[in-house]
């Protein structure tokens, strides 16, 4: 075939698929009558129960940050800057990312698995033929569960990491209590905050989004259902990477 | 004036990739009657089925709804005087079996009415007030397709739709479901479709019997006609052996 027509081919195929995601994005945020029994749920489903591992990251990556830091920083006599850098890294960046894989794997993979099961033994179809629109009824909860609660999850994962570095720097690198919380706080700014959080939301409608679209279009069985699954994951954490480069860039050049 | 059909499908066409699963089909549903759409596997009875209520977009070829071109609204309208058994009985399998069958009525009335309701359909269909709070995952196969005809009757409609109703059903339990097709059909006068190759279930349901081959509309006519037609793939069909 013509290289050319390959080409063209190929990306009329992506901009299609990006138009269909976008309106599919675009459906799921604005489908009208909202429910909120079901945005309850998915809150509960998508934001608590996603704090004992990612609070658990949180803390092992500020804990971990915190030691190499400070093997770092010795060799410039900068042992001090710990307690800041830990937390300007966890809040700007580990905090989000970290946080947005962890909630990727968890919730994309569930959302897909969920309403993948759905298409393939026609559950989604019963839903239409009860005049109910599936994607309101399943994907806006989700989306909007995702949107609000990942930046909260972010905050608390924020402190929880903040937290971890503290722990190793007053345990084992010789840092005052006070002092290491006082060090951490004084270069911190509410930007470096608010950036982090606004990324938490921008990556928790990146991982509903994936797992939804993978999901409603799941088909042929169990085989089908892992397929999307496999790509739900794969879409949100490649989707979540991405975006934080752009809003990195966006928000601090 | 004659009334509109129901349904009425004109020169109705599907493929997937090369594979064209319908081909011109013209098939019309008159009101109160029950047609049953028989065929072998992969005839197209499901797509034709699934292409009438706008779960798959048609190729070519056009559907009316009731008189009416099957736009989005008027599809809508239609929905929500229907009700439809499904293959699985796809049950919502986060959902008690009473909030399965009461799903369209809780949108229409306080919980303990439509609960109520969904006890009553339950009835209907010869299940006791106990399975009202099990889960779907704990029935059998039988009791969920009778889960699944509660809750197409739920709202009264007064079109249904049956797929496969007795597929995966030992020869007794199809038979109490053919049954209850059979009754509610004609106590309602609801219009009904099904879709089967189960020819119990044919001789059970049907007031006429339309035969899908090839995506082709092959033979249609009332059920009493079936056995002295004469067109041999019919005949085959009917008689389960393979076509000469």
């Amino acid at each position: 075939m013509n290289p050319v027509r390959l080409v063209g081919r190929a990306t009329l195929a992506v901009a299609r698929r990006v138009g269909q995601v976008t309106l599919f994005a675009g459906r799921g945020l604005a489908a009208p009558g909202f429910r909120p029994h079901l945005l309850a749920e998915q809150l509960i489903r998508i934001g608590w129960l996603s704090l004992p591992v990612v609070g658990l990251t949180a803390l092992f990556t500020g804990a971990a940050l915190a030691l190499q830091i400070n093997a770092g920083g010795e060799r410039f006599q900068a042992g001090d800057v710990v307690p800041a850098i830990v937390a300007i890294g966890m809040v700007r960046e580990l905090g989000p990312v970290l946080g947005g894989l962890m909630v990727a794997a968890r919730v994309a993979s569930s959302i897909a698995a969920e309403l993948g099961s759905m298409r393939v033994t026609e559950q989604i179809d019963a839903l239409v033929t009860l005049s109910v629109d599936p994607v309101g009824w399943l994907v806006t909860p989700r989306l909007w569960a995702a949107v609000l609660s990942v930046p909260i999850l972010v905050g608390v994962g924020d402190i929880i990491g903040i937290m971890g570095g503290w722990l190793v720097g007053i345990t084992s690198l010789g840092f005052t209590s006070q002092g290491y919380l006082a060090n951490s706080w004084a270069y911190l700014e509410s930007w470096d905050v608010i950036s982090g959080l606004l990324k938490g939301a921008v990556f928790g409608g990146i991982v509903a989004l994936a797992g939804s679209w993978f999901g409603m279009r799941a088909a042929r069985g169990a085989e089908g259902v892992g397929r999307a699954t496999t790509n739900a994951v794969v879409a949100a954490s490649v989707g979540i990477l991405s975006a934080n480069f752009l809003m990195t860039g966006l928000f601090f050049t | 004036m004659t009334p509109s059909p129901v349904i009425e499908t004109r020169g109705l066409a599907k493929a997937f990739g090369p594979n064209r699963v319908l081909d011109g089909v013209d098939l019309d549903l008159a009101r109160g009657e029950s047609l049953v759409v028989i065929g072998g596997s992969g005839s197209g009875k499901s797509v034709l089925l699934r292409t009438v209520l706008g779960l798959e977009e048609a190729d070519a070829g056009t559907i009316r709804l009731n008189g009416a071109l099957a736009t989005a609204p008027v599809r809508a309208r239609f929905m929500q005087d229907f009700g439809m058994l499904f293959q699985t009985a796809a049950l919502f399998d986060s959902l008690p079996v009473w909030r399965n069958v009461a799903f369209r009525l809780l949108r229409a009335m306080p919980a303990p009415a439509a609960r109520a309701r969904a006890i009553e359909k339950l009835a209907r269909v010869g299940l006791g007030p106990e399975v009202a709070d099990r889960m779907p995952s704990d029935l059998s196969g039988g009791m969920r397709k009778r889960v699944g005809l509660a809750r197409a009757i739920a709202a009264d409609p007064g079109v249904l739709f049956f797929d496969e109703p007795t597929t995966g059903l030992d020869p007794q339990r199809a038979a109490g479901i053919n049954a209850l097709i059979r009754g509610i059909v004609t106590e309602t006068g609801a219009t009904a479709v099904t879709i089967t190759h189960d020819m119990d279930s044919v001789r059970a349901i049907a007031d006429r019997v339309a035969m899908l081959d090839a995506g082709r509309l092959r033979w249609q006519g009332p059920v009493a006609d079936m056995d002295s037609a004469g067109d041999p793939v019919l005949r085959a069909f009917v008689e389960g052996r393979p076509a000469e």
